[in-house]
């Protein structure tokens, strides 16, 4: 690991300030991912910003309903806290389906949202990756890519996002609160917080240099049936190959978005408009111009099945039709 | 047992770290972040109440809480098995939650209390997880066995927390002990000689003990 400095905030302007005005400084929060890659010499940060006592550790009401997750909340809290077990099942099953107990407990909200790909070319070292050394080349295409993404790649990167709790945030229409080292503040809605790649696959979001994520609003529950359905290489700690995080709502309508296929969390409201019409009308709408290798064209037909597994178990009409 | 022994650099970190130093030699001194006259990162203080003991230390901000265990505390129970988070040897229990020590800088846990393995029994007055261990042929090299037993203990007190699973059918359900929940639970602490159905008799019988 390359030696650094590091400071606690005590005010998330001044933070967000320390961050902007030194050119490789970071934010740290939990760490279990930034430490991982700082071990890897992947991440280099020269002064780490510690956020941990600036008191978005709460998950409150909002004014119309929702809930206000606080930025450092950990992920073991969120997936526990009574009220998002009852009105946004999909996000604890999300969050849940993810990584390891040890690793939920120090986890943070935003620390989750900004986890960077686990595509095994970032990782090692040796290997052309414009993700981690911008112009370097792309070992993955080509390469062995089977746990890598089929749409919304570009030719520059074909990593996909990792994370699950995200993909159900983006079924919920989460919003991204941040401030910035001018004290000013911005929503960004989750469908415009993680990036396509396009030809600069190493910024993997839409937040500013020193821009600090505060909180993440759920708007008012949705009702209707939660789902999360995570298929991967083992029962238990293991990134998704496909997921799907689904609501439905007993007519049969809903909102669908899945993971492991992506650089985001993958969501397209054309598509689940399909949803009375049965899984496959779905995903032949939503990876509508996917480019799989033939490593990976398998997550197509199998985000078909664990869509249709979840319809089987929401019981909708189309899957009592058929 | 000392405080202030020095950090244990790997292979690779003195590599790295007489590199860092050659360049520091050559450039301006303004230009170059601080350094002691030994080349080494500055050090920064760190308070950590371990066992319910209070200590004091001087750490390189790298230290992760695990290397401040096993280096700086000699705690050497605590294990570095993967060192990324993946097998769950170094687990210990911080202020009450079971959490990955390798994947921690200390620095993090300035005034934290942590308990290891060794602050769980003694070999005169085992916890009764470790009983259960022993009593149940919990292990086989035992490598894996203090983060085993750290996590075995803290699943139970998450399940009497009411902290939920994947495998859990209802969530609005209290979390509730059994086979399918603890084999889930305990997926972040692997052990490959593969003592897996015993740690799980360990555990039921001391979640047994419990109810």
């Amino acid at each position: 690991m390359r030696s650094f400095t590091y400071e606690r905030a005590t005010d998330a302007v001044a933070a967000a300030r320390a961050v902007a005005q030194r050119p490789g400084a970071k934010f740290l929060a939990g760490g279990t991912n930034l430490l991982d890659l700082m071990k890897l010499e992947i991440e280099t940060p020269t002064h780490l910003v510690d956020v941990q006592d600036l008191g978005f550790d709460k998950i409150e009401k909002t004014g119309d309903g929702g809930l206000r997750i606080g930025a450092l909340v950990t992920n073991t809290d969120l997936a526990a806290d009574t009220r998002v077990r009852r009105d946004y099942g999909v996000l604890s099953r999300a969050i849940l389906a993810g990584a390891s107990g040890q690793l939920r407990n120090k986890a943070s909200t935003a620390g989750n949202l900004l986890q960077r790909t686990r595509c095994p070319y970032f990782y090692d070292t040796n290997m052309a990756c414009n993700k981690r050394k911008p112009g370097d080349g792309c070992a993955a295409i080509g390469g062995y890519s089977r746990q890598l993404g089929v749409i919304g790649v570009s030719s520059s990167c074909i990593a996909t996002f990792p994370g699950d709790m995200a993909v159900a945030m983006r079924v919920l229409d989460a919003v991204i609160e941040t401030v910035d080292a001018g004290g000013q503040r911005r929503s960004i809605p989750i469908a415009d917080f993680h990036r396509l790649w396009g030809d600069h696959p190493e910024q993997d979001t839409s937040l500013r240099a020193g821009e600090l994520i505060t909180a993440v609003v759920l708007p008012k529950p949705l009702g209707g049936q939660h789902f999360y359905e995570k298929v991967r290489d083992r029962a238990s700690y293991a990134y998704a190959l496909v997921s799907v995080a689904a609501v439905i709502q007993r007519d049969g309508s809903g909102r669908v978005a899945f993971g492991g296929v992506a650089p985001k969390p993958w969501r397209v409201e054309e598509a689940e408009a399909l949803l009375p019409q049965g899984a496959e009308a779905v995903t032949a709408r939503a990876f509508h111009g996917a480019t799989p290798t033939k490593d990976n064209a398998f997550k197509l037909p199998l985000a078909t099945r664990a869509l249709a597994a979840v319809l089987a178990q929401a019981g909708t009409p189309a899957q009592k039709k058929g | 047992m000392s405080d202030t022994a020095e950090f244990a650099l790997s292979r690779r970190g003195v590599l790295a770290g007489s590199a860092a130093s050659a360049v520091a030699a050559a450039a301006p001194a303004e230009a170059m972040p601080q350094r002691t006259p030994s080349g080494a990162t500055p050090t920064m203080p760190v308070r950590l109440t371990v066992n319910g003991e209070k200590r004091e230390l001087a750490l390189d901000p790298r230290t992760t809480l695990l290397d401040a265990l096993r280096e700086h505390l000699h705690l050497t129970g605590t294990k570095k098995g993967c060192d990324h988070g993946q097998c769950g040897a170094c687990t210990v229990i911080v202020e009450g939650r079971r959490i990955n020590s390798c994947l921690s800088l200390a620095l993090q846990h300035d005034g934290d209390a942590v308990t290891t393995i060794e602050g769980l029994g003694t070999p005169d007055k085992l916890h009764p997880m470790q009983a259960a261990f022993v009593k149940h042929d919990g292990y086989q090299c035992g490598y894996c066995t203090p983060g085993q037993i750290c996590s075995a203990v803290a699943v139970l007190d998450e399940i009497k927390r009411d902290v939920p699973s994947h495998v859990q059918g209802d969530l609005t359900a209290k979390a509730r002990f059994s086979n399918m929940e603890l084999r889930e639970r305990m997926s972040g602490n692997i052990c490959r000689c593969g003592a897996y159905s015993n740690i799980a008799e360990a555990m039921a019988d001391v979640a047994g003990e419990r109810a």
